[in-house]
């Protein structure tokens, strides 16, 4: 309780310097980017309010770290606006734009200790020394980094390290944190653990973020808000169940929910005015003797909370998720059924058909 | 990190060779070497032997640091080399920062122009470059040198420079822009540190060549209050009669600062070679 009691003190403080001042919102209106004859951002607009903790997601090349850099300002858009908390800052050099920013590779000064690494900011734009040496202080007992402060880069581990880089982030006090693909390069373990950080982060300092990732369950874990981006189009915007729950695409459908959503041809099927039928593996029922579908088990694996199921049938692979433990053999035959009302139905353009 | 595959012949041919390379390659030095410690009788008389009791002599080294010019043309090489090598390095590394940095038009066109002097040897300009510095006016000036080994040691400064600033990454320049450093800054502060094995090795591979050049002293500064080193012991070669002594004590000398700088820098110079290998 003690030291809940620190951090409690420690975030007043915090938030008493910042005082009323808002945090930033961000609008991005019909931002394009062209690398010579490659569009990678054909059009975003975007609108993310005060607080947000907004998820860019998609697979690898899909522009979601462009667009990331375009709003850091590290990138100049081909066409479009960015704005900050209302103000245009198209031509506003990065350091300017009240942004901080978390690299995949931390990218901390390997010559510089962690108390530069953190200060080095700061000190740049001119602040008194005592100014930073107490915002370094908050944000080192924050991030449990007091220990470490005079270590070089070199000397830290892997989850040391982005937690400075997250330090390096928070001493600026910005209206717009940054992230690209921050958990990348730690280990599953760590990365839990951070993931939990970050969460706390962004609950304690109320601050907007917007985060990058590919990692759909990165995305539903942390974000208010997730944009599913493809091929350098926003698919669709949504809060994590939304998501999950209504698909506007077949892409978002495929994208969000491990495992895949199955996504069958529904001429296939026998039914018509749809192209493909979605059906989620947690939302299909078997059964030894009767069901719609017939399968044969090609693969079971057996994860101990889940059971994932792989059957094939008359019109394709067809993955199921069972909960809990259940054995059936390989090259057995099975009957699925899905569950009334959680099917899908997408149109030719791969547009979710309603109703 | 010996490979248990290796097989002890293989290995043992490898040293062989390159043990008989290192001795060819350190003869005429060891050659110079012992000679200057000699006599002027037993330098003719039993040229591969090493200097014993009775034919050891200082004479050589006398006559060299006698003749009090000699100092000064340490210092002129020293001037010479030191500012060549600086300005290699800055502008080198400068324009190969801006290379691998931006992207612009005629990028790659411009990489390729600035590393054709790799493939063309300054040499051959020789006659224009000399045209050129008496029109300026820096005949016999230690000026005049030091432009054109600039000029030579720039292309192969900038065509390794560039390889190893593509390696810094864009994360941590871009982190350096969020807080607030200018570019010069990314540059001066962030890259350069991390590049110093590279900037070691050019500066090796610059240093020696423009130590060692008779060449350019011999046309552009031969005067006396200009002479190199180089140009300097060549006062003991005559048209009839050379004093040896003089000319290895001199060449030895002349030695001893090129081994310095190398011991300073080798440890960088071999990380620089292997760590664009051994990645």
């Amino acid at each position: 309780m003690k030291a809940c009691g620190r951090v409690n003190q420690l975030i007043y403080e915090f938030e008493s310097r910042n005082g009323n001042k808002t945090l930033g919102s961000l609008k991005i209106e019909n931002i394009r980017k062209s690398f010579g004859q490659v569009d990678v951002l054909k059009g975003i607009d975007l609108e993310v309010k005060d607080g947000e903790f907004v998820i860019f997601v998609g697979p690898s090349g899909c522009g979601k770290s462009t667009l990331l850099r375009v709003i850091a300002g590290l990138e100049d858009a081909t066409s479009g606006d960015i704005l900050i908390d209302g103000k245009k800052v198209n031509s506003t050099p990065p350091a300017k734009r009240g942004i901080a920013m978390v690299f995949q590779t931390y990218a901390l000064y390997p010559h510089l200790s962690v108390r530069d690494n953190m200060g080095l900011g700061l000190k740049q734009a001119g602040k008194p020394a005592d100014e930073i040496k107490e915002r370094i202080g908050i944000a080192s007992n924050m991030l449990s980094l007091g220990d470490y402060l005079e270590r070089r880069p070199a000397e830290l581990s892997g989850g040391q390290r982005q937690r400075v880089a997250i330090g390096r982030a928070i001493v600026r006090e910005p209206q717009l944190f940054l992230f690209d693909e921050p958990l990348s390069n730690l280990d599953a373990a760590l990365r839990v653990n951070t993931r939990i950080e970050i969460a706390r982060l962004h609950r304690q300092l109320k601050a907007t973020m917007i985060y990058v990732t590919h990692d759909q369950v990165e995305a539903m874990t942390l974000a208010d808000k997730i944009v599913v981006l493809n091929q350098g189009r926003i698919e669709q915007v949504g809060s994590p169940m939304e998501l999950y729950n209504s698909p506007q695409t077949v892409f978002v459908a495929g994208f969000i929910g491990s495992p895949q959503m199955n996504l069958i041809d529904a001429t296939k099927l026998g039914q018509s005015g749809a192209k493909t039928i979605g059906i989620r593996p947690e939302h299909i029922q078997v059964s030894k003797t009767s069901g719609e579908w017939k399968g044969s088990v090609i693969h079971v694996e057996h994860l101990g909370a889940d059971t994932i199921i792989y059957l094939q049938t008359d019109f394709g692979p067809l993955t199921v998720r069972l909960f809990g433990e259940h054995n059936y053999d390989v090259d057995g035959v099975l009957y699925a059924t899905p569950d009334a009302g959680r099917t899908y139905r997408f149109d030719d353009q791969g547009q979710v058909i309603k109703g | 990190m010996a490979k248990p595959t290796a097989s002890p012949v293989r290995t043992g041919l490898v040293h062989l060779a390159l043990i008989i390379y290192t001795l060819i390659a350190l003869f005429p030095v060891f050659l110079t070497v012992i000679n200057s410690f000699k006599d002027r009788s037993s330098i003719f008389r039993d040229p591969l032997g090493l200097p014993t009791p009775s034919t050891f002599s200082l004479i050589g080294y006398q006559t060299v640091l006698g003749q009090g010019d000699f100092v000064l043309y340490f210092q002129n090489s020293f001037i010479v080399t030191g500012v060549s090598i600086f300005f290699v390095l800055l502008f080198g590394a400068m324009a190969a920062f801006a290379l691998s940095e931006y992207r612009f038009r005629g990028n790659t066109l411009m990489g390729l122009y600035l590393a054709l002097g790799i493939m063309i040897p300054i040499r051959l300009g020789t006659v224009a470059i000399l045209q050129g510095m008496v029109a300026a006016g820096l005949v016999n000036t230690l000026t005049a040198l030091i432009l054109v080994y600039t000029a030579q040691g720039l292309p192969l400064a900038v065509f390794i420079l560039t390889e190893f600033m593509q390696t810094v990454s864009d994360d941590l320049k871009n982190a350096g822009r969020i807080d607030g450093l200018s570019e010069y800054s990314i540059f001066f502060r962030l890259v350069l540190p991390l590049v110093r094995p590279a900037m070691a090795t050019v500066a090796v591979f610059t240093m020696i060549p423009i130590w060692n050049d008779l060449w350019f002293p011999l046309i552009l500064a031969p005067s006396d209050a200009t002479k190199t080193v180089t140009l300097g012991s060549q006062v003991f070669i005559g048209q009839f009669v050379t004093n040896w002594n003089a000319v290895l004590a001199a060449l030895t000398l002349a030695i001893v600062p090129v081994l310095v700088l190398y011991l300073i820098f080798s440890r960088q110079l071999i990380r620089g070679i292997t760590s664009g290998a051994v990645k």
